[in-house]
């Protein structure tokens, strides 16, 4: 597969390394009232789409870079790549 | 008679005679002949033992379909089983044997196996060796492993190299026959790169193989010229010898070049073969069609061939296969075989054409409406037997026959991506249908566009379409004139006569009546076909047979054939050399070594070395007179705690972290406190995952007020680094933290043991008494006169140590004076068994203890888990399962005679109880002997352990057969005070 990283353009997926379900992004809040049902969720239920997969792939043999992929499960299509940190604050993160 | 069925023509090189030998007979061949075209030209027709039944065979084709003409190649360590002789390129000195029969070719005792088929039909296996269960393991599967297989594998080491490389292009275009030809003249003059593989040496598909011409001249020559001319075009790249075996995701292609296999030795410096990644904007599929057979009785004996690989043979190779030659076909490319031999003078028997009418081909006998049922000849083929459309049979005399049942198209490569196989009823094949790879297109007889002219126009017209797409302007191709046949053929798949066998897939043995098995016990799909009969199960991917089967089995349930299902391919294209799959990465090439700074010196030694991760770490450094590890283990840690241990640490992962939110960005990864921690100052932390368990621990030092030093274990430097990355630009974005791994930048060295600080001062410039320096104290410090250094008081091993880091550049050099400064100590140098002996001697937890299922309690480190801020794993650490009562908790182990020893991995067992999984309490994770208590000491994960302290216990290693009485103690066996560490 390539990659195309918003900085460094087409790269092979071998550079990359996979991690899962940019929905690991949305952390809940560990201090809140309920966290440990939260983070059971959170980290065991996960959508498994058959297409449009948003899905986390870290550039170790490169710039380092977290990055969220858009990727079809069934064809391999990627339709987007976006920096994760700044899809982790369009979602609202921060410190 | 040397090459008595040699004749005149063909594309081979007389005057230059090529010896070679197969099965120790020596031969003579010409340049450009295959092993097979030389062994069919001397005569040769028998060269292999089919799989099941060891029917004698010979060559089917002529190409990578080859069924049946599987040799053993060269000898020695470069022995080659499963050789297609069909495409191996003969060379002088070629050594070739046949495989898979016993004592001999022509006399093999296991042929009895064909006398025993009713017994060895479909589904044998599923049926014969289903009871009693007790004979598998003793005697069906010994019997069956060896009978499975065909040639088999030197056992020595492959002397060749093999290598990998990358290629990009525009275009790549898959096979160079009139298609694949057009398609690069096009793309190459409108300035793409281009490039064009083919599997054969000789560029040209089909037009090597044809009598007709291009623009008046002979297709061959016409192929040779525009090969020429592309060879003379930069941004074409030709890859002869080059087999396209896949398509990956986003145009990736994977080719095997077979760089040295036409030769008889790979030359020094060369690879032998090369495995290229290609990276191609577009691609046209141009791997043109196979011919597929009719299946009927006895339709396997050498001699019998496809009708379009005898032609090829005539044609390109000057060979006669037989004489006299019979044909059998439903279509008009059989004929064009029958014309082509009754050209060149070659005797051609019969003409047994499966259509009734139509004009009849003059120069032989044509029957229409006939049928072959059945042939004769043990080793060979010498008569076959006919019944014409009036229902009588007759015999003809035939050493070759030619069968034409009509062409698949070589879509093999479109299927790999979901691509889905069309029905063509005028063709009476499937051709590339919707899906596919992304960017792959198909032209020519691969498209189904069988005609030399369709072919040329389609490669020209999909090149044209594919630059377009790219944005390249391209001319269109002035196409040379060529044959424009169409495609004549009525489906006859097989012949229904007589109670003998047909073969459909002749690697596998499957015949007509296998697939009628099949119907009858309800496999009808395609899927259930395959694996019942094992059709296209065998090396050649059924590239003949897989039509055939699908066709008897829609004749079977009444259906057609695209509602009985397709069949698509898997890469490999073809079989594939392990080693070009490893390339240079085996032995000691298989990954990247990484060297401690210390290992030049540490060689010197005569240190003995140990992988860890890609490191290469000193294991023990073996003394004169020293004759076993435990000689040399044992002193390394008695002289460290009695006075002073040196070890190179630099394997650690070094992590520098700097920026306003470091400190609070540590108290969220680590499960413990670190915003809290004074500059200059060492803290232990405890790293866990989101779900709780622990995934690293370490020390991390305060260097200023917006600097600290992490290190992790050796082994997750990477994964720790990955997830503080992640942790920084998924969930914190906008923290001001910066991470630098700096595990190569420093050498690292603990120094331990009672003399360490006396040893140190000789080195370090600044005061490191215990008052200025004391215990986790870290600074920045210079040695040896200003050499800048980092110093920091810690221990793993238990002793007053500390680990000091030098520039890497430095790290030779710190070693050397770091030993020469301790030599009035008689301090050592230890490696990595005495650092474990002493750390669980001090009961530290480490790489077997943090197995990714224990949490920090199961450690006895549950405190240190701060729930007053959210840290990553704390929330889940506290689960209800995690944190019961009565779960696993590290203990210390001993042995209650004192003169046994534990095994490692040995499970926890109340004395009385029965040695069963029910039983078990834990298991015993790290075991070594302590050379200051004398005898050996263990760690363990023990069921409540740290209520029972003082209890005897079995520990039992079912597999090792060892059981030891052990009592449990604190893991903490030496100093559990802690004194020394503050000494």
């Amino acid at each position: 597969m390539i990659i195309n990283h918003p900085l460094l353009g087409p790269r092979d997926a071998q550079e990359f390394v996979y991690f899962g379900d940019a929905a690991l992004i949305a952390r809940p809040d560990g201090l809140s009232e309920g966290a440990e049902a939260t983070f059971h969720d959170y980290l065991y239920l996960r959508d498994n789409p058959a297409g449009d997969h948003r899905e986390l792939w870290y550039h170790e043999q490169g710039d380092r870079s977290w990055l969220v992929v858009t990727r079809n499960t069934l064809t391999h299509d990627i339709t987007a790549v976006e920096l994760a940190r700044d899809v982790a604050r369009h979602m609202g993160r921060g410190r | 008679m040397s090459q008595m069925n040699r004749i005149a023509g063909g594309q081979i090189d007389r005057g230059q005679t090529l010896r070679f030998s197969f099965d120790g007979q020596a031969f003579t061949g010409h340049a450009g002949d295959t092993l097979a075209s030389a062994l069919l030209a001397n005569g040769v027709r028998l060269m292999g033992r089919s799989f099941k039944y060891h029917r004698p065979r010979g060559p089917l084709s002529a190409g990578s379909e080859e069924p049946n003409a599987l040799v053993e190649l060269r000898s020695g360590a470069r022995r080659e089983p499963n050789t297609r002789a069909t495409v191996t390129e003969l060379f002088a000195g070629l050594e070739a044997t046949s495989q898979n029969r016993w004592p001999s070719l022509k006399f093999d005792a296991l042929a009895i196996n064909d006398r025993l088929s009713p017994f060895f039909a479909a589904g044998f296996y599923y049926k014969t060796f289903m009871w009693p269960a007790a004979f598998w393991e003793k005697l069906y599967e010994p019997l069956i492993r060896r009978a499975a297989g065909l040639g088999t594998l030197s056992r020595e080491p492959d002397p060749d190299a093999y290598d990998k490389g990358f290629l990009h292009c525009d275009l790549l275009i898959i096979g160079a026959g009139p298609a694949g030809l057009a398609a690069a003249l096009t793309a190459g003059r409108a300035g793409a790169r281009v490039i064009i593989a083919d599997e054969d040496f000789r560029m040209g598909g089909r037009l090597n193989a044809e009598t007709f011409g291009i623009n008046d001249a002979p297709a061959a020559d016409w192929a040779a010229q525009t090969v020429a001319d592309l060879a003379q075009m930069p941004n074409v790249r030709l890859l002869p010898r080059t087999t396209i075996i896949g398509a990956f995701d986003h145009g990736i292609y994977a080719a095997v070049e077979r760089v040295s296999d036409h030769l008889a030795i790979t030359p020094a410096g060369k690879p032998r073969q090369i495995l290229w990644r290609l990276y191609a904007r577009r691609a046209i599929l141009c791997a043109g069609a196979t011919e597929r057979p009719i299946a009927f009785e006895n339709n396997d004996r050498p001699g019998i061939l496809l009708a379009g690989s005898l032609r090829a043979y005539a044609n390109r190779w000057a060979v006669a296969v037989g004489t006299p030659t019979a044909i059998f076909t439903n279509n008009d490319d059989g004929l064009r075989t029958a014309r082509d031999l009754i050209a060149k003078g070659v005797a051609v028997s019969a003409v047994i054409d499966t259509r009734a009418g139509g004009p009849k081909l003059p120069g032989t006998d044509h029957i229409q409406g006939a049928e072959v049922i059945d042939t004769a000849g043990r080793l060979g083929l010498t008569q076959i037997t006919i019944r014409d459309a009036q229902g009588r049979t007759r015999t003809i005399p035939a050493q070759a026959l030619g069968v034409s049942g009509g062409w698949n198209p070589n879509l093999n490569i479109s299927s790999h991506h979901r691509g889905r196989p069309v029905w063509n009823d005028a063709l009476a094949a499937f051709t590339p249908g919707p899906g596919g790879p992304q960017g792959l297109t198909a032209a020519g007889a691969a498209a189904g566009a069988f005609s030399t002219h369709a072919a040329l126009a389609t490669g020209a017209a999909e090149a044209l379409a594919a630059l377009a797409d790219l944005g390249i302007s391209a001319a269109q191709l002035d196409l040379p004139k060529a044959e424009d046949t169409p495609t004549a053929i009525t489906p006859h798949w097989y012949v229904a006569a007589g109670k003998g066998r047909a073969w459909i897939d002749q690697q596998n043995d499957v015949t007509v009546k296998d697939v009628k098995l099949a119907h009858q016990e309800n496999f009808r799909s395609v899927e259930h076909l395959k694996r019942y009969t094992t059709l296209g199960m065998a090396t050649d991917q059924g590239k003949t047979g897989n039509m055939l089967g699908l066709a008897v089995m829609a004749e079977l349930t009444g259906k057609t054939i695209p509602e009985t299902g397709t069949t698509i391919y898997r890469p490999p294209y073809t079989p594939v050399a392990m080693g070009v799959l490893a390339g240079r990465s085996q032995g000691a090439d298989f990954r990247p070594r990484r060297l401690t700074p210390s290992h030049r010196w540490a060689a010197e030694q005569g240190a003995v070395f140990v992988e860890v991760g890609m490191w290469l770490r000193a294991q023990w450094l073996p003394r004169a007179g020293e004759t076993h590890w435990r000689q040399s283990v044992d002193r390394e840690v008695l002289v460290t705690r009695n006075s002073a241990g040196i070890c190179d640490v630099t394997t650690l992962g070094k992590i520098d972290i700097q920026g306003t939110d470091a400190g609070l960005f540590l108290d969220r990864v680590y499960a413990n406190t670190f915003s809290t921690l004074a500059v200059g100052k060492v803290r232990y932390g405890l790293m866990l995952r989101e779900d709780g368990m622990v995934m690293d621990d370490g020390t991390t030092a305060r260097l200023g007020p917006n600097e600290y030093v992490m290190t992790t274990t050796t082994a997750n430097a990477v994964p720790v680094f990955r997830h503080l990355e992640y942790c920084r630009q998924c969930l914190w974005p906008d923290l001001d933290v910066q991470l630098i791994s700096t595990t190569e930048a420093w050498a690292q060295f603990s120094v331990a043991g009672p003399n360490a600080r006396k040893l140190l001062e000789k080195l370090v410039d600044q005061d490191i008494s215990d008052a200025a320096f004391p215990y986790m104290a870290c600074a920045e410090i210079t040695v040896c006169g200003g050499l800048r250094a980092r110093l920091f008081r810690i221990s793993f091993s238990g002793e007053l140590a500390y680990e000091i880091a030098v520039p890497t550049r430095y790290g030779d050099a710190m070693i050397r004076e770091l030993v020469a400064a301790g030599q009035e100590f008689d301090a050592v140098v230890y490696g990595t068994e005495a650092l474990g002996v002493m750390r669980v001697e001090k009961g530290h937890v480490a790489g077997n203890e943090l197995n990714g299922q224990s949490a920090a309690l199961n450690m006895g480190l549950g405190k240190m888990v701060s729930r007053k801020k959210d840290a990553i794993g704390m929330v889940l650490s506290q689960r209800e399962g995690m944190t019961r009562d009565g779960g696993l908790r590290l203990v210390g182990v001993k042995p209650v005679d004192p003169a046994k020893s534990l095994t490692a991995g040995s499970h926890f067992l109340a004395l009385g109880a029965p040695s069963t999984a029910a039983h078990d309490d834990g298991w015993l994770t790290s075991v070594v002997f302590s050379p200051n208590l004398g005898h050996s000491i263990a760690l363990g994960y023990l069921k409540n352990g740290t209520a029972r302290l003082g209890e005897r216990l079995r520990t039992v290693n079912l597999l090792a057969g060892t059981e030891v009485e052990v009592e449990i103690t604190s893991p903490h066996f030496i100093d559990p005070e802690g004194a020394r560490l503050r000494a």
